[in-house]
């Protein structure tokens, strides 16, 4: 199955008695990038989660082209590619260990060459074999990042994907997101880097109490535009 | 075919996992023999075992054991909420179930196969007097707990308090398997084995097997969403 948009319509959820998101409505489309900014707690980890169908919105709806995730099932999450704050990464295996399991179970078809390919891009080839409980947090960081791409996935959501890299690192992830979204992916990300992301993302949004509100082109910039939303 | 590819990839991976780190082997294993040792220094005096004793503290060491792999197997996929990633693959939500069924089973059997001859050797218990009985007896009741076991480890790998929940939620719903273990089991040990009785005790285990198994595949998908 494809897609070319994802669409959130009046999606609330709620933790208990706390409401993370509030009637949050937003659509990304095809060969766009899309930041969500906010401050710790403000729900945009909440927001890729269900974006990811592995939380349901407690109302509204989310539809992936014309399909909701029950009807899209298997497939449609096979082109969801999601690093989370949590990396997903086995740290007794090796990172190629890691790449080889996962493009396995997303049937990536040729399995070798993907994982070789991956850990290039990542520059961990001379480290494949290497446990990943040895890795830096950076390093770990840009394999999760390989490992949430290895299957081309349509829509990536990226939760903070500059958390602990060097500028070396934090450069190459920026072209890597702008080939993906040239390439025709639906990318949503979050992060406080705002000064990182400023020159790639096509538009940026603010969550703050639970809504959203989009940083006009024109407020001055994210930063300004992100202050004047946050505290409004 | 594919249901059976995913269940290979990832039982490979969890033994793989379970191979550089042999933490739920030895703890499992230790724990289990620990269990035994505490029972014969209280059931064992000067050599002679008291009678029918044998069976019940085979199960508990199994049971007891059984609850900390289950914990520990899931405590893993929740390190790294490597759990989520499985659950975000393009994959047949009940095929994970299957395979950490398949994991937690695995180690379950190398526990027996140290623990059944301590229980034998401690408690002078003729437990290879009707082998395939009872093999079959710690199959299907093996099966029995960790399938619920697992079931329910999966529902609670992100719950605060998962490690008093499990055990509590556990017990109650397997007490039929520890019930039907022993029963079976001591039938096989008594003075004049009664192989009918433990064949009675065999066939309850395996309809709890087949209706509880039956049930997880059916509930996995949606109690693992959200």
């Amino acid at each position: 199955m494809d897609f070319d948009s994802l669409t959130f319509q009046e999606v609330t959820r709620n933790f208990g008695r706390r409401r993370a998101l509030n009637r949050v409505s937003l659509t990304c489309r095809s060969a766009e990038m899309t930041a969500v900014l906010g401050s710790n707690g403000a729900g945009k980890s909440t927001l890729l989660s269900i974006a990811a169908t592995l939380l349901s919105p407690s109302s509204g709806t989310i539809r992936y082209g014309a399909q909701t995730a029950r009807e899209g099932g298997a497939a449609l999450r096979g082109r969801i590619g999601f690093l989370a704050h949590d990396l997903f990464l086995y740290p007794e295996l090796s990172a190629a260990e890691n790449l080889s399991f996962f493009a396995r179970l997303h049937r990536v078809s040729d399995p070798a060459n993907a994982v070789d390919a991956a850990l290039r891009q990542s520059n961990l080839h001379e480290r494949r074999d290497d446990p990943v409980m040895t890795f830096s947090r950076g390093m770990r960081q840009r394999l999760a990042i390989e490992r949430a791409l290895l299957h081309a996935p349509r829509l990536v959501l990226l939760d903070e994907p500059f958390t602990g890299l060097d500028d070396a690192a934090v450069a190459a992830t920026r072209t890597r997101l702008s080939v993906l979204r040239d390439a025709g992916c639906i990318v949503l990300l979050t992060t406080h880097d705002l000064e990182a992301v400023e020159p790639i993302v096509d538009r940026a949004v603010v969550l703050a109490g639970g809504r959203l509100n989009a940083i006009e082109k024109g407020d001055g910039g994210l930063r300004a535009g992100y202050r004047r939303l946050a505290t409004s | 075919m594919n249901f059976v590819r995913v269940v290979w990839l990832v039982v490979r991976k969890d033994l793989l996992v379970e191979l550089r780190s042999r933490e739920i082997l030895y703890t499992t294993v230790f724990f289990a023999v620990s269990c035994v040792l505490v029972f014969a220094f209280g059931f064992v005096r000067e050599g002679q075992a008291m009678d029918d004793v044998g069976a019940g503290i085979l199960w508990i060491a199994v049971a007891f054991s059984g609850t900390l792999a289950l914990g520990r197997a899931f405590e893993r996929e929740r390190q790294s909420e490597t759990l989520r990633a499985l659950l975000l693959a393009p994959v047949d939500r009940p095929a994970l179930y299957v395979a950490k069924l398949i994991g937690v089973l695995t180690l379950m059997t190398a526990v027996e196969i140290v623990v059944v001859p301590l229980v034998a050797l401690l408690f002078q218990a003729p437990l290879f007097r009707h082998l395939p009985m009872l093999l079959g007896l710690l199959l299907a009741g093996t099966v029995g707990f960790t399938g619920v076991g697992t079931m329910f480890g999966a529902m609670l790998a992100r719950a605060r308090s998962r490690d008093v929940l499990l055990p509590v939620l556990l017990y109650p719903i397997t007490i039929p398997v520890i019930i039907a273990g022993v029963r079976g089991t001591s039938a096989l040990l008594q003075a004049d084995p009664d192989p009918a009785i433990a064949r009675a005790w065999l066939s309850l285990l395996i309809s709890f097997d087949v209706v509880f198994i039956t049930l997880a595949l059916w509930t996995f998908e949606p109690v693992m969403t959200d």
